[in-house]
């Protein structure tokens, strides 16, 4: 019990969403995840111009899971209090930020293979 | 297509950082290495199933094989109590806290849906309610304790809610109507008025952040500068562990609360909303020697809204079982346990775990999550013939909340040490927004773990 397990870590997860939403939430983040790899595989380079884009939504994804964040827990910028907030903050942001741009891009690869050939 | 992105990366996020907070809850507790379950055909009892006794159970149960463990208690609702401050600050709903006692205990242990009556530690036997007798080999005492409200004259259950009269610490209901009078009263402002028994008390932090959650609301509804905020403490301090008092004292006087010592609430009178202290004699000595004796008085306040917290003390049939100490925290009956083992001094047979144990600290939730290892690793080592080695050090911890989205993550041992899960990440004595989110997120997901034997 000293060690944090990830069987532990799971544990709360379960917890915290309810066991039904956590696994859904999971593996809508492994498909996500699979399809991003399989259009990159696909596709066997990164389109630059699909990247910019997705790029463009990251800003959108860091703000929309800071907010998301604080309204689930009530709390608000202001209490920020300590290097470790911000820490944990921008990690919110981040892990935001990057989700949104990975979702972006696959969701443009898959809708639009192939669409690089207007730009680069 | 805009919402769903939106809520998949953010949940993301979400993710990342509940991990973050949980971690630091789910550290908490001495580790025992999962073996071979031990064959026995030992009776266990374990009396009450609240967070204690039914966290016991289900651990018993996977450590055990062909034991016959059987839980007592007459409650249907299991009460998550850690979540009664918020419901009572309105940000939980009660449902929050309520599930069924009979959700949480695996199928090898036996629930007897009933109080326990009486408990004989010399016959080993524990009389129910209705009378039926339970013998036992092994008797974990479980039961959590009493709040004496009968204690508080002139106050009674079902005036929380009105007037201005809070009780969050009555149950669900009551904190949820302690909440409808603190919003009515944070709309209007007025004197809020707080406090604490003299006994021991379970989550002795939790007065204190009523009266910070209270502030926070006079506040956000522009009430604070025509409020006065009072703390009557019932002795000289307003925490028991002196590097947190020093900094509750700190708080205190940045919030403008006006502190009195020595208060000891006898009584509430709800029609002219006063609130009755005792104020022990006190003796103080000059510098030239001469020593001032101030008799002990009775002291009146008025008040537009309260928290009444009663004395607390061992259930009774604790009290008349002879398991109490005798010579220590006389008349609240707390039971006579090793505080390292908490094996009961006088019966090895007998363990204690939760808010009925006779120690210095330990009356949280938090505490229940270090001491049932401790009276595990003890009990199945006896039953496997081996010696246990686990010690209880006192591990306390309190989530302190200092407004809504701020808090310190305090945890403490018997020495008074601070004991930090997080030493340098997460600063103990620092009000921030992690802490907070433990509290608000990752406290009850781990609490839960706990009570499945999980964690």
């Amino acid at each position: 019990m000293k060690e944090l397990t990830f069987a532990t870590l799971l544990a709360v997860f379960e917890e915290v969403f309810g066991r039904g939403l956590f696994w859904a939430m999971v593996a809508i983040a492994a498909i996500i995840t699979v399809a991003y790899l399989y259009v990159l595989v696909r596709d066997r380079h990164m389109s630059a111009r699909k990247f910019l884009l997705a790029q463009l939504f990251m800003p959108l994804g860091a703000v929309a899971a800071v907010v998301f964040v604080l309204r689930m827990t009530n709390s608000a910028l202001a209490d920020i209090g300590g290097p470790v907030d911000w820490i944990v903050l921008l990690g919110v942001a981040g892990a935001g930020a990057v989700g949104l741009a990975i979702l972006v891009y696959t969701a443009q690869s898959l809708l639009r293979p192939g669409g690089d050939s207007g730009g680069d | 297509m805009d919402e769903f992105m939106k809520g998949a990366t953010s949940r993301r996020g979400f993710l990342g950082l509940a991990a973050g907070g949980a971690a630091a809850l789910a550290v908490a507790g001495p580790g025992t290495a999962r073996a071979e379950p031990v064959r026995t055909s030992a009776k266990i009892v374990i009396l009450g199933a609240g967070a204690a006794g039914t966290a016991m159970a289900n651990r018993l149960t996977e450590r055990l094989e062909g034991a016959s463990i059987t839980i007592v208690d007459g409650r249907q609702q299991h009460w998550y109590q850690p979540g009664f401050t918020l419901v009572a600050a309105g940000l939980k709903p009660a449902s929050y806290t309520l599930s069924d006692t009979g959700d949480w205990l695996s199928d090898g242990v036996k629930w007897v849906a009933e109080h326990a009556a009486a408990i004989d530690p010399d016959a080993q036997i524990v009389t129910t309610a209705s009378g039926s007798r339970l013998d036992y080999d092994y008797l974990v005492v479980a039961t959590g304790l009493s709040l004496d409200w009968d204690a508080v004259e002139g106050f009674s259950l079902d005036m929380v809610g009105q007037n201005g009269i809070g009780a969050l610490y009555a149950g669900p209901e009551q904190a949820e109507a302690t909440w409808r009078a603190m919003d009515a009263f944070t709309d209007k402002g007025g004197v809020a008025l707080f406090g604490r028994p003299a006994t021991e008390m379970k989550c002795a932090g939790a007065p204190l952040k009523y009266t910070f959650l209270t502030d926070d609301y006079l506040r956000r509804k522009g009430r604070r500068d025509a409020s006065q905020v009072i703390y009557a403490a019932h002795g000289k301090s307003l925490f028991s562990v002196p590097v947190v008092d020093e900094k509750a004292k700190l708080i205190f006087d940045e919030r403008g609360f006006d502190v009195r010592w020595n208060h000891v609430l006898t009584g509430i009178d709800a029609g002219a909303k006063t609130a009755h202290y005792r104020v022990p004699e006190s003796r103080a000595l000059a510098a030239d020697g001469t020593v001032t004796v101030t008799p002990e008085r009775e002291v009146k306040i008025g008040f537009d809204f309260t928290n009444v917290i009663p004395p607390q003390r061992a259930p009774q049939v604790v009290r008349e079982s002879g398991l109490s100490w005798a010579d220590r925290w006389v008349g609240q009956g707390w039971i006579e346990v090793d505080p390292g083992t908490l094996r009961h001094r006088r019966y090895p047979n007998v363990f204690g775990v939760g808010d009925i144990n006779g120690v210095p600290k330990g009356k949280t939730a938090a505490s229940v999550k270090w001491q049932v290892p401790v009276v595990e690793d003890h009990l199945v080592a006896e039953l496997d013939g081996r010696e246990g080695s686990a010690i209880y050090n006192g591990y306390t911890s309190c989530p302190m909340i200092t407004k809504i989205g701020r808090a310190m993550l305090i945890e403490f041992d018997y020495e008074n040490r601070l004991t930090p899960s997080f030493p340098g990440v997460i600063a103990p004595l620092e009000e921030l927004w992690i802490s907070w989110l433990m509290k608000e997120i990752a406290l009850k997901p781990t609490y839960n773990a706990m009570l499945r034997g999980k964690v």
